[in-house]
């Protein structure tokens, strides 16, 4: 640019097209997420105080946490695995075929957007008189409920989860796999390793470092989480989310006023420690994809 | 080449595999890609397919690797026939255009590979490989990955990888068509020199003419899925067997002219003809720039344009009928544009086309 | 690309369809049960069509009240949501582009906290905020897009730049710059129609993304398609679920259509 340096009445004026921007999402991303962090350190009365976070030590709010943690696990683990394996089966197939887009705008829709309406996919599916739990019942004398109403509990909260976490993941992964340049395989081939070498040798340790940061948003995607659960336990806190629920639909929770902060808090903490971990696995993937 | 490890890198002169092709063919979604392919490379041999995009001149490379399948036709390494046998099992080494080194190994992990492959131990295999590096110049880079190399260092670890295995064939895909001029340049006669030392046959794909040219043994020109003519690079530049040929490596002039028998004249002038009979007519000429001269007692001429080109000079000049003339010649003469000049056709023999 | 799975590099067509075909299945079964249970007539057994004929009815309007003020609700905050989009995310984004592009990280930054910051978390700081909102805008539902246009930033945000990535936006600009043309020239002659591949990708998935919000209209008490949904699941479930089928329906084919987009401006620009 070598034109002569903007006077600075246009330099303002630049600047002052940034503002909307700027301003918008001070009020309402900004302040609300340090509201979010920091009510926690607060009564309702103004004073500082640690009692909130300290509630987090309680035992029932850290089963909650330790309820979140492996319900995000566990569905990211299976997700990661089925969705790769999906990856894997796609793998060839034209970009632009009709293949690949319907399965990427479902895996779009039951992704991100199933929420509310994936609950009632799953009541309808294995609920009291759900599909299959009717059609186990009738054909193979089988009653799924025989140990009691799991659906309505963490452990049914596993099937839902991981009916978006397979989608989310065949969405971050894809790119990953497609990045597998025909060269490696041929090279492998030419040099006199078989289609075992390939993959254990080459593709898998290519693809570790996004296999894992695919997993680690899988979790945290998991474990922020809201909807689904909001829709198939009405009542009932069993994980993080839904505790924040309770304690901003009841104003104190364990005696404590503003909880929900405190939860917040250390969901955002989570979320953030996860979230580094995968921008740094992110990182080694795109050196090796130049 | 008297100490013995280099032999552990270096097989015994004459170990080169012979390679036959034998009417080869390959389909395309209906469309052949090979149209019957002969070609035989003695043992040793360094051959360049030539050609333009799409000629072909990959998928043949292709067949003979085995990453491509044939419909027709054989393949004959020393003997064998290998068109059922799949890619790793053909102890061919192959060097492709580019991204072919594994990302997550070093030079020297990326260079054992192959040796892997086969079992080798691994102090062997250590050795073995460091040597292969040393072959391509890059035996302190060992421990680089490959986004920390240049393109032509890349390149060579790819070289030092193929060849580490002491395979019976070499095969070359456009290695040097994703480098700077100048790297391209010393890495070609990089590869032919250890080419020569190691005695292996070899078959190299080439867009380039003048790459084929310099460092091929014979050199094959493809088109539309065959062989339009194999030969020296000074027969093939020299003798062009057909207009294709002539027209695709290196330069010529196009001038119109009369043929009658052998002999063809243009301007006045008579020139022997070679390559492929035309009938006797109206054909063109296909003259190259440094087989026509300054001569006073030649045909008029202005000039046009003059380019400087280092070490020569090309001069573009126009008839009076309007054609317009390349020449090639020396530094010395520098012609200004607008000068009026007088040129003739040097007599060396032409090759000759049908006129459309 | 048969070459690609002789060497082991793809799976081979046998394979590829045994995989797809199982997940495939068993993924479509909780959208058939959900189709199944749409037709079902009752504990009686048997099925029907009433449920949705139902929703044709002369007092269908009546009956559906809530959920058809709900379908509104949603619909008139997706296009407010789109509103912010273009008219607050859109420019700033070109205008870091050409101008500012060193800021560039900070605003992908920006764009992508939202994944970091769960709604459910946000929506713990958005209560005070809103209830400002409410005492100066009033309580209805549209200044909910407020925070829906934070929610869909790192989507929105990510259709946009990768056209913005794809078309040399600086080169455009200056060429028609120095032809002449005045900023807005530029913007509405050179820039906007180049973008439009990602402006109504950004806009598709907005849509789709106010369409399944949950959390933060529950948890602030406002009425919108999901949380009708959830209420009228306690008193008729059957209509609950029909609306649920149709709602995912319009995002997988608004979705769709982003996919056609991209792909159709691809090929047209390989052909030049």
């Amino acid at each position: 640019m070598s034109a002569p340096a903007p006077r600075p009445r246009r330099k303002i004026a630049k600047y002052l097209g940034l503002t909307p921007f700027a301003l918008y999402v001070l009020l309402f991303l900004a302040i609300p997420t340090t509201l979010a962090v920091v009510t926690g350190f607060f009564t309702e009365d103004g004073d500082f105080t640690f009692s909130n976070l300290l509630g987090i030590f309680d035992p029932v709010i850290l089963r909650t946490f330790f309820s979140s943690f492996w319900l995000s696990a566990v569905s990211a683990v299976v997700g990661a695995i089925v969705g790769a394996l999906l990856c894997f089966a796609m793998i060839g197939t034209r970009a632009e075929g009709a293949l690949r887009t319907v399965v990427d705008s479902a895996s779009s829709v039951l992704a991100q957007f199933g929420g509310v309406m994936l609950a009632f996919a799953f009541i309808a599916t294995v609920g009291n008189q759900g599909l299959i739990t009717v059609a186990l019942r009738d054909i193979f004398d089988l009653n799924i409920f025989e140990n009691g109403q799991w659906l309505y509990q963490v452990p049914g909260l596993l099937l839902p989860y991981i009916y978006f976490q397979v989608p989310l993941m065949v969405i971050t992964f894809m790119p990953a796999m497609e990045g597998l340049k025909i060269q490696w395989a041929e090279a492998n081939a030419t040099l006199g390793g078989s289609r075992w070498t390939y993959w254990t040798r080459i593709a898998a340790p290519v693809l570790a470092p996004s296999f894992f940061g695919s997993l680690l948003l899988l979790f945290a995607n998991a474990f922020s989480s809201y909807a689904t659960a909001a829709a198939l336990i009405s009542q009932g806190a069993q994980i993080v989310p839904l505790q924040i629920r309770s304690a901003l639909v009841s104003e104190t929770v364990l005696g404590r006023e503003n909880m929900a902060g405190a939860l917040a808090l250390g969901m955002i903490v989570v979320m953030v420690v996860v979230m580094w971990g995968y921008s740094v696995l992110q990182k080694r993937t795109a050196r090796w994809q130049r | 080449m008297t100490s013995s490890t280099a032999s552990a890198v270096r097989p015994a002169i004459g170990t080169g595999a012979t390679v036959e092709l034998k009417g080869v063919i390959k389909e395309y979604a209906g469309q052949r890609a090979l149209n019957g392919i002969d070609l035989t490379i003695a043992p040793g041999e360094f051959i360049a397919l030539l050609g333009p995009s799409g000629c072909g001149k990959t998928t043949a490379l292709r067949a003979l690797s085995g990453l491509e399948s044939v419909d027709g036709g054989t393949i004959h390494i020393d003997g064998t026939n290998v068109v059922d046998v799949p890619v790793n099992r053909r102890d061919i080494g192959m060097v492709f255009q580019s991204y072919s080194l594994f990302p997550h190994m070093t030079s020297l992990e990326n260079v054992e590979f192959g040796l892997r492959m086969r079992k080798v131990a691994t102090a062997d295999r250590k050795a073995r490989a460091l040597e292969a590096l040393e072959m391509v110049g890059l035996s302190d880079k060992g421990h680089r990955y490959a986004h920390q190399l240049s393109g032509g260092q890349q390149q060579r670890v790819a070289l030092a990888r193929a060849l580490v295995t002491r395979p019976r064939v070499l095969l070359l895909d456009e290695p040097l068509s994703a480098l700077d001029a100048k790297v391209r340049v010393q890495l070609r006669d990089e590869i032919r020199r250890i080419q020569t030392d190691l005695g292996i046959t070899t078959l190299f794909v080439t867009h380039d003419q003048e790459e084929a040219l310099a460092v091929a043994d014979r050199v094959a020109v493809m088109r539309e899925g065959q062989i339009e003519q194999i030969g020296s690079p000074e027969e093939l530049y020299t003798s062009p067997a057909t207009p294709f040929v002539a027209n695709f490596v290196g330069l010529s002039n196009r001038v119109p002219g009369e043929l009658v028998d052998r002999m063809v004249s243009v301007h006045g002038e008579q020139l022997a003809v070679v390559g492929k009979t035309q009938a006797n007519g109206a054909v063109i000429a296909f003259i190259r720039p440094e087989d026509v001269v300054f001569d006073s007692t030649g045909i008029e001429a202005t000039v046009v344009g003059s380019s400087f080109l280092g070490s020569l000079r090309r001069t573009q000049v126009q008839l009076s009928d309007g054609a317009l003339i390349s020449i090639q010649h020396g530094v010395r003469t520098q012609p200004t544009v607008g000068e009026r000049v007088h040129i003739r056709f040097a007599g060396h023999p032409v090759s000759v086309g049908p006129r459309s | 690309m048969s070459g690609q799975s002789r060497i082991g590099a793809a799976p081979s067509n046998t394979l590829r369809w045994v995989i797809l075909g199982v997940v495939g299945l068993i993924f479509a079964i909780p959208i058939v049960s959900m189709i199944e249970f749409t037709f079902r007539a009752g504990l009686s057994g048997g099925y029907t069509l009433d449920h949705w004929t139902g929703l044709f009815a002369e007092d269908a309007a009546r009956t559906y009240r809530n959920l058809f003020t709900a379908i509104g609700n949603s619909l008139l905050l997706a296009v407010v949501t789109v509103a912010i989009v273009l008219v607050v995310l859109l420019p700033t984004m070109i205008l870091v582009h050409l101008q500012f592009p060193r800021l560039r990280r900070v605003l992908e930054f920006i764009c992508i906290i939202p994944i970091t910051v769960p709604a459910v978390v946000l929506v713990v700081g958005l209560a005070p905020v809103y209830s400002v909102v409410v005492k100066l805008l009033g309580g209805s539902v549209w200044t909910l897009a407020f925070a829906y246009g934070i929610t869909v930033l790192p989507y929105a945000y990510r259709a946009i730049q990768s056209n913005l990535d794809s078309v040399d936006v600086v080169t455009l600009s200056e060429a028609s710059r120095s032809l002449g043309a005045s900023w807005l020239h530029v913007s509405w002659l050179v820039l906007l129609p180049n973008l439009r591949r990602g402006i109504l990708a950004a806009a598709f998935i907005s849509v789709a993304v106010v369409l399944g919000e949950f959390t933060i209209a529950s948890l602030l008490n406002r009425v919108n398609l999901q949380t009708a949904l959830l209420q009228v699941s306690q008193s008729d479930p059957y209509v609950a679920v029909i609306f649920s089928l149709l709602a995912l329906a319009l995002a997988f084919a608004l979705l769709l259509l982003i996919g056609r987009l991209g792909s159709t401006d691809r090929n047209r620009s390989t052909s030049l």
